[in-house]
């Protein structure tokens, strides 16, 4: 979807500010959010790509005005209440009221924990052998799915060159919807700065996406 | 009656709405039998102990003192990760790319926050925040100055978009004056936006 999410190109949002000896959370319930987000995946409530989506659809305002972990929790909260975990008159009672869904992988216990802390795969069997060579040229599609897509609007349009192939993937534009995981390759593309930003950008730039192989076409 | 009427362990009046709500959701999801919350303890336990840059410096320290490990790291970095034991949980889709004199790469997530945890820890809040997500892939030197980063006119900066599962980590250059140093030593000089490409190295000698 064209949310204020993909924001890769946009102007106004002012200077990057770090901050001095920052803390891993600046309140408890950050840590509290985080961790519901990963016990709730673990599980099997939600996909990482179907997280992503419900913090994209956010409306725009609350997006840019909600700190990282505030969007968390939004979207936590509505995935749960859409995907039937709970109920919007518990949220407002702060209590459970209804029968529990059953966890595709069950409760998430102490015996669980390890597993979240291993960094999940996402590489899977081909179902069919790559379009696309190293160095080939490719011209990343000008499509605008209205639901997650992971091809950002500031290359769309745009020819680059394929740099590297990461093999094939889960493809989140499927796993997002609860399509399934439609597998699909997986290539670094890069791009000249100036192809995307203009005659005026920094003639030393050069970005790269990841691009699934449906976000290409040859050039 | 009423002074004596609310929870006795906090006065809720001094919780921000947003606390209220987080409390909230985990009781519900306590209560309907989805979580432990000692599970929940357990895990910001883990992120607050086991991950962090000293992951990546221990890696980029050991790149600098061992061309074979540099060589295999820049082939694939998951598999040269995977092989030294403590920090094999990357993952299997870490890719290094090294900064050199002609070239320094920079690491960005502009739809979300994507970052090699495993390796850093979890994201600084600027990594995550709009300013630094919409600027890194167009005007990435003026991003540099605000971290007070100037690199020559010349050298090609790259920025790596993590658009996918992917996930990037820099390999700086190693400083000079560091000759003969241990790994030990060397990762002393590795701090996290150096692996990010948004800093460097810290110089040997100088006040940390």
């Amino acid at each position: 979807m064209n949310g204020v999410h993909d924001m890769g190109g946009m102007d106004g949002f002012g200077k990057v500010e770090a901050e001095p000896n920052e803390p891993m959370f600046h309140a408890d319930w950050e840590s509290r959010v985080l961790a519901m987000v990963r016990a709730m995946g673990a599980a099997g409530a939600f996909n990482i790509d179907t997280s992503r989506f419900y913090r994209e659809t956010l409306p725009p305002h609350v997006y840019l005005s909600s700190s990282y972990y505030k969007k968390w929790f939004l979207g936590l909260e509505e995935m749960l209440i859409q995907k039937g975990y709970l109920t919007r008159e518990e949220v407002a009672a702060g209590h459970a009221m209804q029968p529990a869904k059953a966890l595709k992988h069950g409760k998430f216990g102490l015996a669980n924990v390890e597993r979240v802390m291993v960094r999940g795969k996402f590489a899977r069997a081909a179902p069919a052998p790559a379009k696309f060579n190293i160095g080939d040229r490719v011209r990343a599609k000008n499509i605008h799915p209205t639901t997650h897509t992971r091809l950002p609007r500031y290359v769309r349009g745009h020819v680059g060159v394929v740099e590297l192939n990461h093999g094939c993937h889960v493809f989140p534009d499927s796993a997002a919807m609860e399509l399934g995981e439609n597998p699909q390759w997986l290539y670094t593309v890069v791009f000249e700065g100036r192809d995307l930003w203009g005659a005026d950008g920094d003639p030393t730039l050069k970005v790269s996406i990841d691009a699934f192989e449906p976000y290409l076409d040859p050039a | 009656m009423s002074e004596h009427h609310h929870h006795h362990d906090h006065d809720h009046s001094e919780l921000s709405e947003t606390e209220l709500r987080v409390r909230a959701l985990e009781t519900i999801l306590t209560e309907k039998g989805y979580v432990e919350p000692a599970a929940l303890d357990a895990i910001i336990q883990a992120y607050e102990t086991k991950i962090g840059p000293h992951n990546g410096a221990r890696v980029v320290a050991k790149a600098w003192a061992d061309p074979a490990f540099k060589k295999a790291l820049l082939e694939d970095g998951s598999k040269a990760i995977g092989t030294l034991g403590h920090v094999s949980r990357v993952g299997d889709h870490l890719v290094v790319v090294e900064n050199t004199a002609q070239r320094h790469n920079m690491v960005v997530c502009t739809l979300c926050s994507c970052y090699p945890w495993e390796m850093l820890g979890l994201p600084p809040v600027w990594y995550k925040a709009s300013p630094y997500r919409s600027r890194a892939v167009k005007d990435p030197r003026g991003v540099l100055a605000d971290f007070d980063v100037t690199l020559p006119k010349d050298m090609e900066i790259r920025v790596w978009d993590s658009t996918a599962e992917t996930r990037f980590l820099v390999l700086p250059m190693r400083p000079d004056g560091t000759e003969g140093w241990s790994e030990e030593q060397l990762a002393e000089l590795v701090t996290r936006d150096s692996m990010i490409g948004t800093g460097f190295p810290k110089t040997p000698g100088a006040p940390s």
